[in-house]
């Protein structure tokens, strides 16, 4: 195998190891939506989906509804109203799933692998900006929600676009200007750099190497003000506007089958993006407490080697992990709290987050300049 | 800061809708709510394994009935579906007086009488039709029986058919239904109408 093949081929593991991962975790959403509710509802939940094997039925937990969504959705009839605008029409869904699913290509999930005389970057792609690249690619999520509401010539659904539209841009400012005190403590605007700083020890002349100097640590308000606005830019309750099932039924009022579905998946990737970002801008991204390259270093002097391998291996089983806790904290959010009104959205985001946000930046500049990293 | 107090709202603080400072801040009381949720899930996910994985008797993580799989209990004095007591022979024990017949105020009972074979019995049904579409489970027809034939004990409430006809269920049907167990579930199978027989 030449050398370009070999490198094309190792270039493709992370990249096919991202889609795998989103994809999956947006189609196991629906039933991780599904469960977890009816368990914080002391409910049992789906679980009548079943295929039968040689007289048993399995069901799986109800595993299996996701597919049988997927079977009902593609054999649904696929409408389209008589004035639509078809091209915007049948466009709208791809360009919601699109976005969302490449949002997640510049968050990385672990160091640097080095396999076959070569180094991967274990993201999918490697951008100097990735920050701003996932930004960007949330905010264009947003086109498919207005071109759907715009197209379907329906009052509803053009009213669901506008306030999709409106209340992306509420939260994307909030977003950028909450993610600037992460960018000025780690001094990058690269995700993996950001994740390689939170490796390091926190204060380490007063703490010594004990406390990883994590984004939730040294950016605790950030953290809440970007978890806030990141579940608006994922549009489910508690800010639901562009929807509001109970008001307006929103900007996918008229779409019907699988480019419903599409709307769907669309939530729950960016749900998935959220996690991700939060993790890796706050929850220390792939690190694990006291894991160095070489193996684990303890603040009390012991230490264990591990292989390079086992290393990566572990970092990103914990960048899993800490995706998966944040999805269920997502999911906790989304079937707890009361869905906000368009009004209250639209204040929460620009007299509370937008504000704060810019308050923190202030903060965090005046602390770094004392703590003289600046 | 706009207050949301209207002019009617009534004095009582309790029923007071202004907020206070913790409540118009919000992220306090979203804790709690997630710590309320989360105790939920938690409790909840724990019972469901200790149930599952090691087949252990804790209360159930789920206030779900999985009808029709499993059945509340039902109360043993349950008015449920009709059905005609046999004697030791089969024949029904329903000598055709027509007293359920002329108590019920729903008109859903019909019999058509005829001679039993036996002497010592004045008559027999020769047909005993009720219509559960118009049947008002008051139980009077149970009560005005003098032969106790006919009892609304099965624990069958399960009844739907696609047309009218289908829900008028015939003497063989009743003669053949069983009393309910001790704890309320039907002790014979449900009888389906023809038309809603899976094809």
């Amino acid at each position: 195998m030449s050398d370009v093949a070999l490198d094309l081929l190792l270039q493709a593991i992370p990249v096919g190891f991202v889609m795998f991962v989103v994809l999956n975790f947006g189609g196991l959403l629906t039933w991780v939506e599904r469960k977890q509710s009816a368990i914080m509802q002391d409910r049992i939940g789906a679980n009548r989906a079943a295929i039968s094997i040689l007289g048993f039925r399995i069901r799986l937990l109800g595993l299996l509804h996701p597919l049988a969504d997927a079977v009902k959705m593609l054999t649904k009839e696929d409408f389209t109203p008589a004035r639509a605008d078809v091209l915007m029409f049948k466009l709208a869904p791809f360009v919601s799933v699109f976005f969302g699913l490449a949002a997640f290509a510049s968050i990385p999930f672990g160091d640097t692998l080095r396999i076959m005389g070569r180094e991967i970057q274990l993201q999918a792609v490697t951008l100097n900006v990735g920050i701003l690249y996932v930004l960007a690619m949330i905010s264009l999520g947003v086109y498919g929600l207005m071109m759907a509401g715009w197209s379907s010539a329906n009052n509803y659904a053009l009213l669901g676009g506008q306030r999709a539209a409106a209340l992306m841009i509420s939260a994307e400012v909030a977003i950028g200007a909450s993610i600037m005190g992460v960018v000025m403590v780690y001094g990058s605007l690269n995700m993996q750099d950001i994740a390689r700083g939170q490796g390091q020890p926190l204060l380490p002349q007063l703490f010594g190497s004990w406390i990883p100097a994590w984004g939730i640590i040294t950016q605790p308000a950030a953290f809440v003000l970007f978890l806030t606005a990141g579940i608006a830019s994922t549009k489910r309750i508690p800010f639901d506007t562009p929807e509001g099932e109970s008001e307006i039924i929103g900007y996918f009022v008229e779409y019907s089958g699988m480019k419903f579905g599409m709307f769907a998946m669309a939530d729950f990737l960016e749900t998935v993006v959220i996690a991700g970002m939060t993790t890796a801008l706050f929850l220390g991204g792939w690190q694990v407490p006291y894991l160095q390259p070489s193996g684990f270093v303890f603040p009390w002097g012991a230490s264990v080697a591990l292989p390079h391998l086992a290393v990566a291996a572990l970092q990103i089983v914990s960048f899993l992990t800490k995706v998966v806790v944040m999805i269920w904290f997502l999911m906790l959010i989304r079937w707890t709290l009361p869905r906000f009104r368009y009004d209250q959205a639209m204040r929460l985001g620009w007299l509370a987050l937008f504000p704060l946000s810019v308050l923190n930046i202030l903060v965090t500049a005046l602390v770094l300049l004392a703590v003289g990293k600046a | 800061m706009a207050s949301y107090q209207t002019e009617n709202t009534p004095a009582d603080p309790r029923h007071s809708s202004r907020l206070g400072l913790r409540q118009r801040f919000y992220v306090v009381e979203v804790l709690v709510g997630l710590a309320l949720t989360a105790q939920h899930f938690f409790a909840n996910m724990w019972r469901h394994t200790l149930r599952v994985v090691f087949r252990s008797k804790t209360a159930r993580g789920a206030v779900t009935i999985q009808y029709p799989d499993e059945r509340r209990p039902y109360a043993t004095r349950l008015r449920s579906l009709h059905r005609l007591v046999r004697r030791e022979d089969g024949s029904p024990r329903c000598v055709a007086c027509m007293m359920c017949e002329t108590v019920c105020p729903a008109h859903c009972i019909y019999i058509v009488a005829t001679e039993h074979p036996n002497p010592e019995i004045e008559k027999v049904p020769e047909r005993f039709d009720i219509d559960l579409g118009k049947c008002v489970f008051c139980g009077f027809c149970v009560e005005a029986c003098p032969e106790d034939a006919i009892r609304m004990d099965t624990g069958i409430l399960e009844f739907s058919a696609y047309d009218r006809a289908s829900m008028v269920y015939t003497k063989d049907v009743l003669l053949a239904l069983e009393p309910a167990r001790a704890d309320g579930a039907p002790a014979s199978p449900v009888p389906i109408a023809p038309s809603r027989r899976p094809v």
